[in-house]
């Protein structure tokens, strides 16, 4: 066992937050910079970051980087709140590698429930019930899932204009209902139930990624207001107050770090119900953290944290979305419970 | 970036769990009953006679001389298997090798490692706790200077029963800051002069902590660990491997208690109600993250980084995992109202206490604002 990053993933992970650091927005503002984010889309389109998943080669098989790796772009998005689309795509080309179909729009992504718990189903030809595309901004189509002998085919259905909802860095887009859908053509082979939990365990680790790195920036920026917001003369963050509410923050963040960590290991490395296992125990533990530490960080700013132009509502908002996305903490509990042989598990907070 | 064994780790890993398979002494959880503490010395020499004990310190003095790494695996197994974690003695380790010169090293550290000698931990006061510098026990010079004599009242004193040995802090200069004049020393229990008591906790044990009173008790002056006055820089070593869960093995405690309660909820699951479930859900996901921060920190250090502040951070998350655990303990493991097995009750008191013992963890989130976050002083 050694679990440090690669000099490979090292290298990943600093030129995810080089490209973030400069084309990420720095305020509320420069959300609607679009030269900026027009910049940041073509600098992610140039990166191959978006294609991590896609098979190695054309007939299927293992994708070109692991899920740590995809995890490790994630986390540095999550952190510069990057507006630009990766979970969709990424989850769109892992649908395609799973069914052995090749390989779509770098921007397609996948539609869901309405609640984003789970991706949405189709039946003949018709998306039966309301769906959700997200990261919805310039993609071409959105994935949908067939039951089929043997498991689910794949079908894509078009994406209407998408807008901001709660997340303000990342767009959806509401289907068209009841919305036709077109099947895939030249699937290999049908999506069975191991392959879908294998790609929830997959979109699991990859907003515990993101949740991980919105509160990393979330806490910096507020230790960042801390050092210079003066009251009674002195810095806020030399009040113990101030002081155990961050340090708490951090501490959150640390252990959603570790757990976040081995759940993108074992997307790759596990037996399918033991990823998703440490999957839904990294989710819960990291949605429950990150709504804790944002709404700490608001806290932190005061008054401020609580406008329009500051940036804590933006990790809030966008650790909220990636929280909901394929299951929130009820619905991680349960499925933690249900790995160890224990139901039903409703009602669980 | 890899969770899994390496060849050589797999193979140990297979020899504990076929050694422990033999050897488990099942003894109850050590925070619940005295009898824990009964076997707990004879646990301790079988881990370390079959060569599981102290994996990651130097041949010279009985270590293993592995990775950190085997460490985590040991953990993992003995929870597996439902044994006894692992005796902690990894702060006297740390506190002896970083300051004792070499002659202390070989006299005391292979009888803390083999569990030959009991130690223990001579810091708090009654009126130094969190403020541990401001300690007032006295060491002073005998006549002809080889021997101190040490008088002063120590409290919060772990297996003060049991132990042959104190490491002991006691002032030694009075006419220098509070920090400074501190030193420690290796006391032998053994004597005239040192009475101890045990203190009985909220949950009934009386066997893990007591309170000592040193009256004209000695020491050779050769039993001096560091230099004079390096009392304050030793206690600060021992503080931060005292709150590491990789040294403790700790994980193994929560994890087992975890599967324990998951086994009784299986047993009768449909009569647990959703708060008793949602208890048990977070009990399992805490124990579970503590495993894996644990696997993070051990696999940091390959790289010959020591212990500092963040040691503060993986004890509030210890205090975290325990304190979830004792709240599932209460609520499907029951408050035992009919006086029946109280175990899972006694758990869920001795939980509360994971927030003070080794620094409160309000001194603790100090210490990640200041020497972490880069807040001011105050």
């Amino acid at each position: 066992m050694d679990v440090r990053l690669s000099a490979e993933q090292r290298a990943l992970r600093d030129s995810a937050a080089q490209v973030v650091s400069s084309l990420a927005p720095r305020t509320v503002r420069e959300l609607d910079d679009s030269e900026r984010a027009a910049k940041l889309d073509a600098t992610v389109d140039v990166s191959g970051w978006r294609e991590l998943r896609t098979a190695a080669v054309a007939a299927g098989g293992v994708p070109l980087a692991s899920a740590v790796e995809t995890a490790i772009v994630a986390e540095e998005l999550g952190r510069g709140l990057a507006d630009t689309p990766f979970l969709g795509p990424t989850l769109a080309a892992e649908l395609r590698r799973l069914a052995a179909a090749p390989p779509g729009s770098s921007l397609e992504t996948v539609a869901f429930t309405p609640d984003l718990s789970a991706p949405a189903c189709a039946a003949d030809g018709v998306l039966p019930s309301p769906a959700i595309a997200i990261d919805a901004r310039a993609a071409p189509s959105a994935l949908v899932l067939v039951p089929a002998s043997g498991g689910y085919r794949l079908a894509s259905a078009a994406v209407p204009d998408a807008r901001a909802t709660l997340d303000l860095t990342r767009s959806v887009a509401r289907l068209d209902y009841p919305a036709a859908v077109v099947s895939l053509p030249a699937q290999g082979r049908p999506l069975t139930a191991e392959d879908l939990v294998r790609w929830t365990s997959l979109g699991l680790a990859l907003t515990c990624a993101d949740l991980v790195g919105a509160m990393s920036g979330a806490v910096h920026l507020a230790c960042e207001y801390a050092l210079t917001r003066r009251q009674y003369g002195v810095a806020i963050g030399t009040f113990q107050a101030v002081q155990h509410r961050l340090a708490d923050a951090f501490v959150s963040l640390e252990g959603s770090r570790s757990i976040a960590l081995h759940a993108a290991w074992a997307v790759d490395a596990s037996p399918a119900g033991a990823a998703l296992a440490a999957a839904a125990s990294a989710k819960a533990y990291c949605a429950r953290a990150a709504r804790t530490v944002c709404e700490a960080v608001i806290q932190v700013h005061g008054g401020i944290g609580n406008t329009w132009e500051c940036l804590a509502h933006l990790y809030l908002r966008r650790t909220l979305f990636s929280s909901d996305i394929l299951g929130g903490v009820g619905a991680s509990l349960a499925r933690v419970l249900d790995h160890h042989g224990i139901g039903p598990g409703d009602g669980l907070r | 970036m890899d969770f899994a064994d390496s060849p050589a780790e797999a193979a140990f890993r297979l020899r504990l769990r076929e050694w422990l398979g033999g050897n488990n002494p099942h003894l109850p959880a050590s925070s619940t009953s005295d009898a824990y503490w009964a076997g707990q010395a004879d646990w301790h020499r079988a881990l370390y006679d079959a060569g599981f004990f102290g994996m990651c310190w130097p041949p010279e003095i009985g270590g293993q001389g592995l990775s950190s790494v085997y460490d985590v695996i040991v953990d993992s197994e003995i929870a597996a298997a439902g044994a006894p974690p692992r005796p902690h003695v990894g702060f006297l380790v740390e506190g002896l090798l970083r300051h004792g010169n070499h002659d202390v090293r070989c006299r005391f550290l292979p009888g803390i490692v083999s569990g030959r000698d009991r130690w223990c931990q001579g810091f708090s006061e009654p009126d130094a706790g969190s403020d541990l510098a401001s300690l007032r026990t006295r060491a002073d010079r005998a006549e002809g200077g080889a021997e101190y004599i040490i008088t002063g009242h120590k409290v919060w004193t772990s297996y003060s029963d049991e132990a042959d040995w104190c490491l002991l802090l006691a002032r030694t200069d009075q006419g220098v800051p509070k920090h400074r004049g501190i030193s420690a020393f290796a006391v032998s229990m053994h004597q005239p002069g040192v009475t101890q008591r045990p203190l009985k906790m909220i949950n009934g044990i009386t066997k893990e902590f007591g309170e000592v009173t040193f009256d004209g008790a000695r020491v050779p002056a050769s039993d001096m660990i560091g230099a004079p006055g390096e009392g304050w820089p030793l206690a600060m070593t021992v503080v931060s491997h005292e709150r590491e869960p990789g040294q403790l093995g700790y994980v193994a405690r929560y994890s087992k208690a975890a599967s324990e309660l998951a086994q009784q909820a299986r047993g009768g699951a449909g009569r647990l109600r959703a708060d008793q479930l949602n208890d048990l859900a977070w009990a399992i996901v805490e124990a579970e993250m503590l495993r894996l921060h644990v696997c993070r920190r051990l696999s940091e250090r390959l790289d010959g980084a020591s212990s500092g502040p963040e040691g503060s951070v993986d004890k509030l998350l210890m205090t975290s995992v325990e304190q979830a655990v004792g709240h599932a303990a209460l609520a499907v493991g029951g408050a035992a109202h009919d006086g029946g097995d109280g175990t899972w009750l006694s758990m869920y008191l001795y939980s509360r206490a994971q927030s003070v013992m080794g620094g409160t963890s309000e001194i603790q989130r100090n210490l990640v604002a200041t020497r972490i976050l880069g807040l001011p002083g105050s």
